[in-house]
């Protein structure tokens, strides 16, 4: 039991610590302050929170994490450039279907006849993201050379095109991802560890220690990898856009014409930060389809994969990375939050009408609807707003 | 008609300017917009050294030569040759980097970004606006930001803008936006810079420091200037030679005093009510 806490507060311990340091202020004492609040408050929840408790927890991060991925990708196509990218649900697709492809072992004899998929590579997870970026990246560059050309309310209307046509291509070729049935048995990267045999690869002892943990604990190992993800893109990102190069897309996406002027390449840096976003879209795409291990075309609606996104850089703040990551948590959680609400309402709009029940579901995008114009009414800025400086070389 | 009546009466040179080589030339430059045609053969010619001014009535196509250009509209029939190279139609980054720069009527500043980084954003050639130098090199992108910093800061300083480098490009005022154009410039090393009425808007104080400090570029640095610009008390102390435009066309040119006199001129701005006057 002692070994049970000790060794799911240290799987916890990656994702606080990251969490916290990115959300205490930025003093000399941050690092030693992130570790050690993350420390205290793993071990507080690994030993505290009940077996269902925690597990709900994780799976909330997780989902957390993917849809803070999609913020940063979105933040850098409209935070910093100003592309109104309506297609996020696109990339996120491709991003999923691609890992999915290659990462799964090609179905043979009866199951063939089921599941019908092109590809099917058994490959590892790493080279599942990869390609994932790869091919989301590939998809972005041969969409934004005609599609940007258009501005604003046209680039919307183009991109949300391509995302709708991206799901019915999944939901319509059978032979590329199964068609309208599900894609089955995406593996999970180090599931092997949780299982009871442990890893060929793993030391000895480290299967020791994990044999305390079974299969249904496996989440909390992705939730390590999957933060261990948002902190590196988040890292890489930032790096970029703190530059010269993060000047140049906002120049562009204040007065192009002034910085084409200017001897900026505009065509190029927009295709630029549109490709960039891309990948990082695909890259959350991957990382959900190995989180969810099925996945099918309705995961890929634009509700969900594009306008929650949207909401979640609106109120974390639309030019700042860190605003993106916390506004992907907020609103994730203030979404799944409004499952319960929706559940305790039901008794009441059943007194209305027998008919509204059903129909309660769509109460929560009512509410989504409400905290949008209310950011938008009272702090357009965001939570976080994008700060003035942009070049990390002048800071000192 | 007027094209070929402005050919004969030579620009600066035949007044007995000093004229260097020509910089800037435009040929036969044909652009419309529908129906309209709002450069009809425009032919131009600016020397090297010179603050050539250029005038003519609304609609007489003057911004749109800028634009055609600078490459921001296409040109449908006719070159533009800057320095010896045909720039006709390229984009308006790649004729940037031959040393050609403007201004617009209404400044376009980076709203979002500080007075500094709005200059520090012009240097051509930084490493860190590739991805993989933000990525792996901050040495060389850290001492590049360093001389480019230090680089605006004198510029900000000799347009005296020092005090407002922090602030936001948007919250300036109309003239001071006016002088960070013109800082731009400066950020630059340009051979020749359009300037689309420098003036306009601005109080008279400021209208002084603009044109000192545009006479002192040509004098010191040697930079060509094309001005468009309605104030004539501007145009008649600045510039030498001045083109007069009109229809889309070159009508004349000449120095100030002779372009102020000469009756087609005034027909020009006064659309034939001088002619019939006069008789």
């Amino acid at each position: 039991m002692e070994t049970l806490v000790l060794v799911k507060a240290m799987l916890l311990f990656v994702p606080l610590a990251l969490a916290f340091g990115l959300v205490l202020p930025a003093r000399a004492w941050r690092p030693l302050a992130a570790v050690v609040v993350g420390a205290v408050v793993a071990l507080a929840a690994a030993a505290g929170l009940s077996a269902g408790l925690l597990a709900y927890g994780v799976s909330f991060a997780i989902m957390g994490c993917v849809y803070a991925l999609l913020a940063l990708g979105l933040n850098t196509q409209w935070g910093y450039t100003g592309h109104l990218n309506f297609g996020v649900a696109g990339f996120f697709a491709v991003g999923a279907f691609t890992s999915a492809l290659v990462t799964i072992e090609a179905p043979t004899g009866v199951a063939a006849q089921y599941t019908q998929m092109a590809f099917g590579l058994n490959m590892p997870f790493l080279v599942g993201v990869l390609a994932a970026a790869v091919v989301s990246g590939v998809v972005a560059f041969l969409i934004a050379v005609p599609v940007l050309r258009l501005r604003m309310d046209f680039l919307a209307i183009a991109t949300i095109g391509v995302a709708e046509i991206i799901r019915l291509i999944f939901q319509n070729e059978r032979w590329l991802a199964n068609g309208p049935q599900p894609l089955r048995g995406i593996p999970q990267p180090m599931h092997c560890l949780v299982e009871a045999n442990g890893c060929g690869w793993a030391p000895g002892w480290l299967n020791g220690a994990l044999s305390v943990l079974s299969p249904r604990d496996y989440p909390l190992f992705y939730l390590v990898i999957i933060a261990v993800f948002v902190a590196l893109v988040y890292v890489v990102i930032e790096r970029a856009c703190r530059s010269p190069w993060g000047r140049m897309l906002r120049a562009v996406r204040d007065e192009e014409s002034s910085a084409a002027m200017n001897g900026k390449p505009i065509t190029y840096v927009r295709i630029q930060s549109f490709v960039v976003g891309a990948v990082i879209m695909g890259i959350a795409g991957a990382l959900y389809a190995h989180y969810t291990v099925t996945i099918d075309y309705s995961h890929f609606h634009a509700l969900f994969a594009t306008f929650l996104v949207w909401v979640m850089l609106m109120l974390g703040g639309s030019g700042n990375n860190r605003g993106a990551i916390i506004g992907g948590f907020i609103v994730w959680g203030v979404w799944s939050g409004t499952a319960f609400l929706a559940d305790a309402i039901e008794p009441l709009l059943a007194l209305i009408s027998d008919d509204l029940p059903r129909r309660a579901a769509y109460f929560r995008w009512l509410l989504v609807a409400l905290l949008l114009a209310g950011i938008v009414l009272f702090r357009p800025q965001g939570l976080l707003r994008e700060e003035k400086v942009v070049s990390r070389y002048l800071r000192d | 008609m007027s094209a070929t009546a402005g050919d004969d009466e030579t620009t600066g040179a035949a007044a007995g300017t000093p004229a260097g080589q020509v910089l800037l030339e435009v040929r036969g430059l044909v652009r419309g917009f529908d129906s309209l045609r709002a450069l009809d053969g425009a032919d131009i010619t600016v020397h090297e050294g010179t603050i050539t001014g250029l005038i003519g009535p609304n609609g007489a196509g003057k911004t749109t030569l800028f634009n055609v250009i600078t490459g921001f509209y296409m040109a449908q029939a006719g070159r533009v040759v800057f320095d010896g190279h045909d720039i006709t139609n390229l984009p308006p980054h790649r004729i940037f980097r031959h040393g050609l720069c403007r201004t617009f009527q209404i400044p376009r500043e980076h709203e979002s970004l500080s007075v500094l980084e709005n200059l520090m954003l012009v240097p051509t050639g930084q490493q860190g606006e590739s991805l993989m130098n933000a990525w792996f090199r901050p040495g060389a992108v850290r001492r590049q930001e360093r001389a480019n910093r230090d680089k605006a800061l004198e510029v900000l300083e000799f347009v005296e803008l020092s005090h407002v480098r922090d602030e936001y490009a948007r919250n300036l005022s109309g003239g001071q936006k006016k002088l960070l154009e013109l800082a731009r410039i400066l950020m630059t090393d340009p051979r020749l810079v359009l300037l689309d009425e420098p003036g306009a808007g601005v109080n008279p104080t400021l209208m002084q420091r603009l044109t000192d400090n545009i006479r002192y570029l040509n004098a010191e640095r040697g930079i060509t200037f094309l001005v468009i610009e309605h104030d004539m008390d501007m145009i008649m102390s600045l510039c030498d030679p001045v083109i007069v435009m009109s229809e889309g066309r070159q009508l004349m040119t000449g120095p100030p005093e002779v372009v102020r006199r000469d009756p087609r001129v005034l027909e020009a701005y006064l659309g034939g009510q001088y002619a019939v006057a006069e008789g």
